[in-house]
């Protein structure tokens, strides 16, 4: 596991055991990787990331055009692997968990211990204010910083 | 009425029992559900459905046939559930003082009728 964050290791650890998921990925609104298990290279983990952010941007819009409050999760079911994807509030903003699992588990409870473990980063979080918006000349930087720490290169 | 709430409604009369739940085996998420006060639906549905994915799979490596009736038995009370068909799961939360033998003709007769 990889996490930008050392306290958010030990509720995604939690979880993982718990649901027995294959892969998450923990991201906020806007696409930024913030920690990470089971994905062999960064470039699926940014592509995972702009996607299932894409992907909650939408399913919001739609609720918005629907006049219907946020929908909680969206879940693609497989044969063979299915996805929950689900944005929740932190003391740090607005996060994205994107689930990936297979059938040894079900999304019962992938669903029950994803909010556990919501409830578990909520508390986990420090006060503290969340860092300033990223200055663009600093993006590249950072980005490549960060996948550093997620990928260990 | 419908057929589940139907069923549910013939469990939960048993005496002891203090609620029951129609749940999707696989998916581990609640159909329909008739629980007391401070019972979580979806957590009962959750860990009943991947207690009974498990035990299929066990019973299934023995070479023996899928359970159709299971009975956890706990310190405070039981947990008993009747695999229906199309993945159904009639599950019903007994107390100490349930009549489980009760409990259990109700929830095979039920779930036979769902199908």
């Amino acid at each position: 596991m990889r996490a930008l964050e050392p306290w958010v290791v030990e509720p995604l650890q939690t979880f993982l055991t718990e649901s027995s998921a294959r892969l998450i990925l923990l991201m906020t609104t806007s696409g930024q990787v913030v920690a990470q298990h089971g994905f062999a290279r960064s470039f699926e983990v940014m592509t995972a990331a702009a996607l299932g952010s894409a992907i909650v941007a939408s399913t919001e819009e739609l609720a918005r055009l629907m006049g219907a409050p946020r929908f909680a999760a969206v879940v693609h079911g497989g044969a063979e692997l299915s996805c929950l994807l689900a944005a929740f509030g932190t003391p740090r903003g607005r996060w994205i968990g994107l689930v990936v699992f297979g059938p040894e588990t079900s999304v019962g409870l992938v669903q029950l211990f994803f909010d556990q473990m919501v409830e578990d980063l909520v508390g986990a979080a420090p006060r503290e204010p969340a860092a300033a918006p990223m200055l663009a000349e600093n993006f590249e930087r950072e980005l490549n910083a960060s996948l550093k720490e997620l990928f260990g290169r | 009425m419908s057929p589940a709430n139907s069923a549910l409604e013939r469990v939960t009369k048993v005496p002891g029992i203090r609620g029951s739940l129609l749940i999707s085996a696989t998916d581990g998420l609640v159909v329909a559900e008739r629980l007391m006060d401070g019972i979580d639906g979806r957590a009962t549905a959750a860990l009943a459905g991947s207690l009974l994915q498990r035990l299929g799979r066990a019973t299934a490596g023995a070479g023996m046939q899928v359970p159709t009736f299971v009975h956890l038995r706990a310190n405070s009370g039981s947990i008993l559930a009747a695999a229906g068909q199309n993945d159904l799961v009639l599950v019903a939360l007994a107390g100490l003082d349930a009549n489980l033998g009760l409990a259990r003709l109700e929830m095979l007769d039920a779930v036979g009728r769902l199908s």
